[in-house]
């Protein structure tokens, strides 16, 4: 079944008025001996057949809505009124609003969630969302590089493993160096910060869960001139010192946490917000007031010539389409949460996390890795294989336990818990585990 | 109650201006009092918290929904946006996602089999449908597959001992920012080859810029002046014939999906914007998804992981060590794989086809109308699934854009390609009804007969009118302020 709503007279009626015999006569510009190939593909379904197929092959999954999943994305509640708000007709089907006033609705939502990033992040420019948490940490350090006019990067291995492996493709690819400084006791070391470093990295809380003060390693790069990348968790800032107060000039992360169903990793939004000095280093999309020709108060697209269709070659980045419609879930969820609301999901989930870490590290041979304080994620070392240990607890129907690279040592896993989790939620990985491992 | 007497254009408060101290939204789950700055350390808190709305629900719903009425999309109105393929996206395609929300990227693949065998057959129809031997899905969007793809054929040339040589990549000067933009992000120097009088790439310019130094050549067919490139093969050839790699920006393939095949065609690369051809919704601007195809000699070169088959079962790859790398983190925007894979299933090979067929011919049907409407085509022959237009002589293209609004539709793409003046980039896309167009065209055709002074005035009823661009410029205002 397909979507065209062509009657076999409209068909007639259109041909003869572009002169045209039938619809092949239409590509008459293509080389004709390779149109309309076979694609080897299963036969059209109509809606019924194909969502019956779909339910079948979701049955093949097994949900992780009460998980204790992390590493970048939890599980946690996504209020009922999120998506029927962010993902209504009008918004859902409009594409980027270039012409403003068809589009303040946008405009207007993208401004406010502009000044709810900045409110989290302290910091005062917050630009229309990037792709995720990883590519807004590689467009974050790019825009440090071509501040500085320097070539060379610290980050800490605190930071997120993949968003390392994307940074490290996008610096490959311009020719830039990618040092690491390794974890020490689960923190990060404050190192000595050469002048060839344009971007010093860190995350707070960190991979393995642990915070961090960064402020120490955010000075020792404005010493030498380099600018500082905070990776934030979104949540987190409900309660945690911002990254603009402990000298970040750049903060970059994941946002969904705010409002996104996790969607096997996708599609969420990355947030980056930085200070005023950078605002026209900005990749990306960016929202400003202003006034129509009666004086009212209206938004727009600006300082549009950073951008890709305007400087072509020499744009600041190549990002053209971004995360629009999830950033718009994510600034529905902060407006419906508020402050206090925010920080009671905060709360909520460090709570959780630690009674879960006392549970789980009353089992033999279980051991904590992550030193305090942390936030709601936590590792621990297992006596056991923790693929095998993730694989059995999900026969006894608990997602948990992400194993970790072996860069962070040997039998390492990662937990999580948010506001979802109860007691029982707890009571029970703890005698799954237990079970597991005996 | 006695209603008020309504303005025609009432001023938007920011959801900041209806937030009162102390009203609460949704509640979570409680929490027993807890002392954070014990289990966090004092130190490591914020003194003040974040100031963010402190709405009711009710209020956030009305809040929204005003702002949608403020907003339009393809479920309000004709939007005929050249270059964006604003085709309807199925409802059921809402539908089908909420099937897999609740997925984990980490939890055990055994448990996750339906997601990955779902992945497997996307990464296997879109190579069929693109005639390429292998196709990632893990770039978030078109200009983030354009990046997969100028990566992964410089690890080819890489790989050959010919990096060093290799230092350019050509585009044609009708191309979109986005290309000359990936291919500086990638490292490369970038030359734009001029279009010959046809609107088509000039094959001889492109002769004389080919050579052992090129790395690639990005094109876009039909390319952005909706016509399809006649010589594409002379241009495969040539620029294989020096080892450059062929590079194709799928934005335009809605024109010949599943009609002719960009492999066949003798492109190396494709990237597909499945938010476009592939109709997953454009969110305002996102998130999209821009899956990339690749020939054999490329494939090894794709990002990590990779979702292979062993049996019955599905896996992760992750040992690919000549890949570039990974370009996001976890495989992709899943959810937008979701809705193309269901699109796909519905359409299979006949709707495929048929829906390129009346995207094409929908579009020299507007094409003809507007003519009759007194618009210029400048280059006027059958064309593909969009076409350029011009305003006739003495008018503004922005005048027109803002007189469409005016009259309740999305006007098309303005001023691009740039090497039309006053351009018009018009694409109707297959699911519009004959009528649609008709009543477009006529819209065309009343806003030249109001005439200039009406259209420099034009939009009059909007929410807003015309905008100080300026004044956002010289003074830009990136956050609402407590007054
Ligand atoms: C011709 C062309 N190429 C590339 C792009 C970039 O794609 P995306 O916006 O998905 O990043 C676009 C669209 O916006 C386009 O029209």
């Amino acid at each position: 079944m397909d979507y065209t709503p062509h009657t076999s007279q409209d068909l007639e009626t259109m041909l003869t008025r572009v002169g045209a015999k039938n619809l092949r006569d239409l590509f008459g510009d293509l080389p004709q001996d390779l149109i309309f190939p076979d694609l080897d593909l299963p036969a059209p379904l109509t809606e019924t057949e194909m969502m019956r197929h779909l339910r079948e092959l979701a049955a093949k999954n097994s949900s992780a809505a009460t998980s204790f999943l992390g590493g970048g994305l939890r599980a946690h509640y996504v209020p009922a009124a999120v998506v029927p708000l962010a993902a209504r007709a009008e918004f859902i089907s409009a594409y980027t609003p270039y012409q403003p006033e068809a589009s303040q609705g946008l405009l207007q939502a993208i401004f406010e969630y502009q000044t709810m990033i900045s409110e989290l992040t302290g910091l005062p420019v917050s630009n229309a969302s990037l792709y995720d948490g990883s590519t807004a940490l590689a467009e974050g350090v790019l825009l440090a590089l071509r501040e500085t006019g320097r070539n060379k990067v610290l980050v800490s291995q605190g930071v997120h493993p993949e968003y390392r492996k994307v940074l490290k493709t996008y610096l490959d690819a311009i020719g830039a160096q990618l040092e690491e400084i390794g974890l020490e006791a689960g923190k990060t070391p404050t190192t000595q910060v050469s002048t060839e470093v344009g971007a010093v990295v860190g995350a707070n809380p960190n991979f393995l869960g642990a915070l961090e003060n960064l402020a120490p390693l955010a000075e020792a790069a404005h010493a030498s001139g380099a600018l500082f990348v905070a990776v934030v968790d979104a949540l987190s800032l409900a309660v945690l010192k911002t990254p603009g107060s402990y000298g970040a000039d750049i903060a970059v992360g994941e946002g969904q946490p705010l409002g996104n169903a996790m969607a096997f990793g996708g599609p969420h939004f990355g947030l980056m917000a930085v200070k005023e000095n950078l605002v026209r280093q900005l990749p990306g999309r960016l929202v400003s007031e202003t006034t129509d020709v009666d004086g009212k108060r209206g938004y727009i697209l600006t300082l549009q010539a950073r951008e890709q269709y305007i400087r072509r070659g020499k744009a600041k980045s190549n990002i053209t389409t971004n995360a629009q419609l999830t950033a718009l879930m994510g600034a529905v969820y902060l407006a419906a949460l508020g402050s206090q609301g925010l920080k009671e999901v905060a709360a909520r989930s460090v709570v959780n996390a630690h009674q879960l870490a006392k549970r789980l590290t009353t089992i033999p041979g279980v051991r904590q890795i992550t030193p305090r304080p942390y936030f709601c994620e936590f590792v621990l070392e297992l006596p056991k294989n923790p693929s095998q240990v993730r694989s059995e607890l999900a026969k006894r129907g608990i997602h948990a336990a992400v194993p970790l690279p072996s860069e962070y040592g040997h039998n390492l896993a990662l937990f999580a818990a948010t506001e979802v989790h109860t007691e029982r939620d707890l009571a029970g990985l703890e005698a799954a585990l237990r079970e597991v491992l005996a | 109650m006695i209603a008020e007497k309504k303005e025609v254009r009432p001023e938007s408060p920011l959801i900041f201006e209806k937030s009162l101290p102390g009203r609460r939204g949704v509640r979570p789950p409680a929490v027993a009092d807890v002392d954070l700055a014990e289990l966090l350390g004092a130190e490591n808190l914020r003194p003040e918290p974040p100031e963010l709305p402190e709405v009711d629900e009710l209020t956030l719903v009305r809040h929204y929904t005003g702002l949608s009425r403020r907003q339009l999309g393809i479920d309000v109105t004709f939007y005929p946006l050249g270059s964006c393929t604003m085709k309807y996206n199925p409802k059921v395609h809402e539908a089908a996602v909420a099937l897999f929300a609740d997925l984990h990227p980490y939890q055990a693949p055994e448990t996750a089999q339906g997601a990955l065998q779902l992945m497997y057959e996307l990464q296997h129809d879109l190579s069929g449908i693109t005639g390429m031997d292998a196709t990632t899905l893990q770039p978030a969007a078109g200009a983030h597959g354009e990046l997969t793809g100028i990566l992964s054929i410089r690890a080819y040339h890489h790989s050959r001992g010919q990096h060093a040589q290799r230092r350019l990549v050509l585009v044609p000067d009708s191309a979109h920012g986005s290309n000359p933009a990936t291919a500086s992000m990638a490292g490369y120097a970038v030359k734009e080859i001029p279009s010959g009088p046809d609107g088509e790439v000039d094959l001889e310019a492109l002769k004389r810029e080919l050579g052992p130094h090129v790395a690639a050549i990005m094109l876009t067919n039909p390319n952005t002046l909706g016509l399809f490139e006649r010589k594409i093969r002379q241009i495969a050839e040539a620029a294989h014939a020096v080892g450059a790699q062929m590079y194709y920006d799928g934005a335009n393939l809605n024109a010949i999906m599943g009609v002719a095949r960009p492999g066949d065609m003798g492109f190396d690369v494709v990237h597909l914007n499945l938010h476009k051809t592939f109709t997953v919704p454009h969110g305002g601007g996102g998130p999209g998804s821009g899956p990339v195809g690749v020939k054999k000699h490329l494939e090894l070169f794709l990002p990590s992981p990779q979702v292979v088959r062993d049996g019955e079962t599905y896996a992760l790859d992750y040992d690919r060590p000549q890949s570039i790398g990974q370009v996001k983190s976890f495989y992709g925007n899943f959810g937008a794989l979701v809705r193309a894979y269901a699109y796909i299933r519905m359409l299979g090979q006949e709707g495929i086809q048929k829906s390129a067929a009346l995207a094409v011919l929908n579009a020299n049907y507007l094409k003809e109308l507007l003519k009759e409407q007194g618009y210029r085509i400048p280059f006027d022959r059958i064309c593909m699934h969009e076409f350029v237009a011009q305003p006739p002589e003495g008018f503004k293209t922005v005048d027109i854009a803002k007189g469409l609004l005016e009259l309740g539709f999305h006007p098309p793409t303005v001023y691009f390609p740039l090497i039309v003046k006053e351009a018009l980039m018009v694409e109707p896309t297959e699911t519009e009804t004959k009528e649609t167009l008709q009543t477009f065209a006529a819209a065309m055709g009343e806003i030249l007969a109001k005439g200039k002074e009406w259209l420099e005035g034009a939009p009059y009823t909007t929410p807003v009118r015309r905008l100080d661009e300026l004044q956002a410029n010289r003074r830009p205002k990136l956050r609402w302020e407590k007054g």
